[in-house]
């Protein structure tokens, strides 16, 4: 566990990190460091220089207003996890970034670098996606917003331009009659998810008004199941509907797999468990 | 001291290691340190055309870099040996440095010693070595078969051995003659050891003194004696082995591997310190492995459902090289186990050892004996269903009677002593068998999660002994334990043991034994072991040994130490030794009330010597060699309980009981301890652990990002119990417990699962989707 050399920069601030990359346009940016380091340490990656921005306080913190929930970039899974804000507007971050790594992980691995890392078998793009979050990132060129269903693009690539800084995730507050679920089946050995399901569920008067679900771990990006979501909405969401819908609706081409699930059964368990998650969703809007 | 044996003292150990102040040998420095880096083979199998050590030799920092051409050039043996010799077998040469061939991936190239770790690891980097990629063979029986890439041009086939136990025409006669015959194929998974501390070892060498070398070590003055045989050629009392701290072996630990004659190597030739510290993966890919059998395993039972005969034929990997102890582990510590705890009047066993483009694979926690118990324990459920009886039932009624003792097996073993019915019983009892089988079938006719209950009636046989025995199956080393006891002037005591601790806590247990015998404290009494310089030529810890062997040579001396020491009082009493008594501290002429010498006086006369008996000599210390009369045949029941998503496959543990008879319990918190360790490991294997191999000889699962290790949290709370019979042929009647849940456990969660979900068998381990698909092949059939 010797990583090889590399420059080390400070930011100070959101601006002063856009000038450090400008500068050092090889370099890699250091949040919480869950990501980076473990494969800087296998030397799987030997970046030139990293610009840390673990104490730009401007990045920190949840702050609600207008229907909306701002996550600073650099907020900890921990601090999602024991949010009241993200629990009372959309309890699914909390759920699912308490089921991130360890205590460790969670008190400094950030919302941040975890979706720039974009890695398919994390926990927060699936949910991010299923509620309809819009990345916010900043560069050189200023401010721009990108959809988290068009942020993640590829394995380990997102939408993020070379220079650009992530600075939060901004989710709507989900309205009255919603429930949310996130489960997950996880690896054994990393605990990152085999299939994690993020359901999102709006009831009005006895019928569903919209649902949506997503997938981890099963896809190179967060598989968004739009098909089951529309084939709900208008329905009553009964246990029948839903396993109707996902029966029928759930399509899920190129599946990843690996020694310890291949692709034919991680769609198997996307199948299941996102029924599954979509029933407690529902029960949930109901309480 | 009294109630000092049997009694959960804390353990002293743990107060610096659970705070960090423990001494590891990574923790370990010296004046002028230099640290090595080991480049190591990415390929499998490849040939070395050449190597090009200039821009490494450039680099910052860097000291000197070594290939196999410097071994040659200073005309040591450079090789590591193997220590078990099978009739027959290949032994190819396993040199430290490889110079024209690499067989698996992590195979030593070359080695660089720098100032600092971090500059020994960028200069590895830049040894560039021009390898010629060779298909590699990776499958236990696959590399066997025709056509397989050949790995050793002394062993065509890839066969090292071919060994086989047990009579072939009697049991194919019980075959023949059977009411009801199973068969079960089966791949015991092979497992990583996996010590918390990864393998190290720092070398210091100057010509006067010779070679010192602390390092992560089970034995010691095994290392010790293989560097002077094979790999170093030093002479024997010029090399100094150290084991500090050392946090787990697992087996991992007893053999010679090439690293720490490398590190050698490197301080005798710069003439500086060197340390070498394996990092996480380096140990994934280069400590031995354990298991790796394909076995095809039959059992034949009469109309009465009594077992008549055992069949098994394995293949079983031996990695790229015969590590050091490697050839008896699917032999002598696996066909010889075969008969359980069940009377088998007809067994046959038959091994193939081969060679695979893959680490060695050596002894690791249970050692053959968790493969043995696995083919047994999986047979046995099938037997009974065969039988169409209760699997506990079925092993009721096959067990060894407890008036059959000694009993001897048809696969060599003599069982001194055991009787199995009430630890069944308490297991069965404590799990409350019938209420369990009762929720199974309401759960089965109602839905809901499926519930499995699994059984494991295993044995083991610990203390491999004795000596003239395993020497005539092959052992290059005897199997006895040594042990010094000095009594000091003024009554404590330094117990110096060949048995080498590494998380045992025998510095406890044999303080306890100490104090037992010798009526004084347990804080009068230290132990010390692991170091060479310090205590006597010892074999080491493994195979479950110390208690039996190692505590049992303590007894040895201390019998020597008392009866001068009854000589000493009775001549100070005035009275003829056979009358005099050792009890609570005291000596005492029996039916003389009032006539005693506390131990201390008496201690202190033997160091004053001014008034002894004639002739003897000043001092109160013992040395003892104990070998012992036969092994240590433990045994227990075990009983897994699970639950199984009939969906996904996906499984839990959600109960486990083990009772087990370890004999005598020196310390029941540590035993305890060791039960718990062992039956995580065991889970492991069954539900997690997979060091799989790709075709292409690559290691899966390398990292922890990989390899599931059991976690706390994916374990229920053990529910322990034990009986005793104590061991008839050791003095202290104890057996040993460090490897029973290791054993036990495997088949226990496998048939837990196989009876939740309806199947005959699934592989270990028993991931989600192998279960998944074994319940969509039953339903399809």
């Amino acid at each position: 566990m010797f990583p090889a050399s590399c420059d080390y920069h400070r930011a100070a601030s959101v601006d002063e990190a856009i000038r450090l990359l400008g500068e050092h346009p090889e370099a890699k940016l250091l949040a919480g460091g869950h990501s980076l380091i473990p494969m800087m340490k296998l030397r799987l990656a030997q970046p030139a220089a990293l610009v840390d921005i673990g104490r730009v306080s401007e990045l920190k913190g949840i702050t609600a207003g207008d229907g909306k929930v701002r996550i600073g970039a650099l907020t900890t899974h921990a601090e999602l996890a024991s949010s009241d804000v993200l629990c009372k507007h959309c309890p699914i971050v909390g759920e699912a970034a308490a089921r991130i790594g360890d205590p460790q992980v969670r008190n400094k691995g950030t919302i941040g670098g975890n979706i720039a890392h974009a890695d398919p078998a994390s926990d927060l793009p699936a949910v991010l996606v299923a509620v309809g979050a819009t990345i916010h990132l900043k560069g050189g060129g200023g401010e721009r917003q990108v959809a988290a269903r068009q942020f993640f693009t590829g394995l380990l690539t997102t939408a993020m331009a070379a220079g650009e800084l992530l600075v939060a995730v901004e989710l709507p507050a989900l309205p009255a009659g919603t429930g949310t679920a996130y489960l997950k089946v996880e690896h054994p050995a990393s605990g990152y998810a085999v299939c994690g399901s993020a359901a999102v569920v709006t009831m009005n008067g006895g019928k569903v008004a919209s649902a949506s679900l997503a997938f981890n771990g099963v896809t190179e990006t967060p598989h968004l199941a739009s098909a089951v979501g529309e084939a709900l909405a208008g329905g009553d969401g009964s246990d029948d509907a839903i396993a109707k819908a996902v029966g029928e609706q759930l399509s899920i081409a190129e599946p990843m797999g690996d020694l310890h699930a291949s692709g034919e059964y991680r769609v198997h368990l996307a199948a299941t468990y996102g029924r599954r998650a979509l029933c407690l969703a529902r029960d949930r809007a109901q309480l | 001291m009294a109630g000092v044996m049997g009694s959960s003292i804390r353990r002293r150990e743990d107060p610096a290691l659970v705070t960090g102040r423990g001494k590891y040998t990574d923790d370990l420095t010296a004046p002028g340190l230099t640290h090595a880096a080991i480049v190591r083979s990415p390929h499998a199998h490849a040939r070395v055309r050449g190597i090009d050590t200039a821009a490494a030799a450039a680099a910052p920092g860097v000291v000197a870099v070594l290939t196999a051409a410097d071994v040659a050039e200073m005309g040591i043996g450079g090789v590591v040996p193997v220590g078990w010799l099978l009739p027959g077998m290949k032994t190819p040469a396993h040199p430290i440095l490889a110079s024209e061939t690499v067989r698996y991936v992590g195979d030593a190239v070359a080695v660089v010693v720098a100032e600092s770790r971090y500059q020994a690891q960028d200069a590895a980097e830049l040894v560039a070595v021009d390898y010629e990629p060779l298909p590699a063979s990776t499958d236990a029986a696959g590399t066997a078969a025709d056509g397989a890439p050949q790995i050793h041009s002394e062993a065509p086939g890839n066969v090292a051995f071919e060994w086989q136990l047990g009579d072939a025409e009697k049991t194919e006669a019980a075959f023949a003659a059977a009411a009801h015959t199973v068969e079960l194929e089966l791949r015991n998974n092979r497992m990583l050891p996996f010590a918390v501390e990864p393998r190290a070892c720092l070398a210091e060498y100057d010509a006067r003194q010779g070679l010192t070398l602390h390092m992560t070590s089970q034995n010691p003055h095994l290392h010790r004696l293989l560097m002077t045989l094979a790999s170093l050629n030093l002479p024997e009392h010029k090399i100094r082995v150290v084991a500090p701290e050392v946090g787990g072996g697992f087996g991992s630990k007893i053999h010679h591997y090439p690293d720490e004659a490398i590190t050698a190597l490197c301080a005798m030739k710069v003439g500086r310190p060197v340390k070498w510290t394996s990092t996480r993966t380096e140990a994934s890919l280069t400590d031995a492995h354990g298991r790796d059998h394909v076995t095809v395993a039959e059992l034949a039972v009469d109309g009465d459902g009594r077992v008549t005969g055992l069949r098994a034929r394995t293949h079983a990997a031996m990695g790229a090289y015969l590590s050091t102890f490697a050839p008896a582990v699917p032999t002598y510590l696996h066909g010889t186990l075969l008969s359980g705890q069940y009377d088998i009047p007809a067994i046959w066993v038959g091994v193939v050892g081969t060679f695979t483009n893959t680490a060695p694979v050596d002894a690791v926690r249970g050692a053959g004996r968790p493969e043995a118990t696995f083919v047994v324990e999986r047979l046995m459920d099938l037997g009974a269903a065969a039988a169409g009886l209760d699997p506990a039932e079925f092993r009721r009624r096959n067990f060894v009677p407890a008036d059959a003792f000694p009993y001897q097996t048809q696969v060599a073993l003599a069982y001194d002593s055991g009787n199995y019915e009430p630890a069944l019983d308490k297991a069965l009892e404590k799990a409350g068998y019938q209420e369990l089988r009762a929720e199974q079938a309401r759960r089965r006719a109602e839905g809901g999660k499926l519930l499995g209950i699994g059984l494991s009636s295993y044995i083991e046989a610990c203390g491999i002994a004795p000596s003239a025995v395993v020497g005539s199956l092959g052992a290059q080393a005897g199997l006895w334990e040594s042990a010094t006891v000095r009594v000091h002037p003024t009554g404590t005591a330094t117990v110096y043991t060949g048995s080498s601790a590494h998380g045992q806590g025998h510095e406890t247990t044999f303080a306890q034994i100490v104090a037992d015998r010798l009526g004084c404290d347990v804080e009068a009494v230290d132990v010390v072991h692991g170091d060479t310089r310090e205590v006597p030529f010892g074999m080491g810890t493994y195979g479950s040994r110390s208690a039996a062997v190692g505590g049992s040579a303590i007894v040895k001396s201390l019998e020597k130490i008392l009866a001068k020491a009854t000589q000493i009082a009775a001549h100070l009493l005035e009275a003829s030794a056979d009358d005099v008594e050792f009890a609570d501290g005291e000596f005492r002429v029996r039916g003389t009330p009032g006539r005693s010498e506390p131990w201390g006086s008496v201690v202190l006369q033997a160091y004053l010597a001014h008034n002894l008996p004639e002739g003897m000599e000043p001092g109160l210390e013992a040395t003892s060699f104990y070998d012992p009369a036969n092994f240590t045949y433990p045994f227990g029941t075990h009983v897994a309980v699970v639950e199984v998503d009939p969906e996904t496959g996906e499984v839990e543990l959600t109960r486990y009981v083990a009772v087990d008879d370890c004999g005598n319990q020196i310390n029941p918190m540590i035993v305890e301890g060791q039960v718990h360790g062992g039956i995580a490991y065991g889970v492991g294997q069954a539900l997690w652990e997979d060091a799989t191999y790709d075709a292409s000889g690559q290691l899966v699962a390398a990292t922890l990002m990989d390899y599931a290790l059991p976690r706390a949290h994916k374990l229920p709370s053990f529910e322990l119990d034990h009986t005793v019979t104590p061991c008839p042929h050791n003095p202290l009647g104890v057996k040993g417990i460090g490897e029973a849940g290791t054993i036990a456990a495997p088949p226990a969660v496998v048939n837990a699962v196989c009876d939740a979900v309806g199947v005959r068998h699934i592989d270990m381990p028993l991931t989600p989707e192998r279960v998944w698909r074994a319940m969509r092949s039953k339903e399809g059939s």
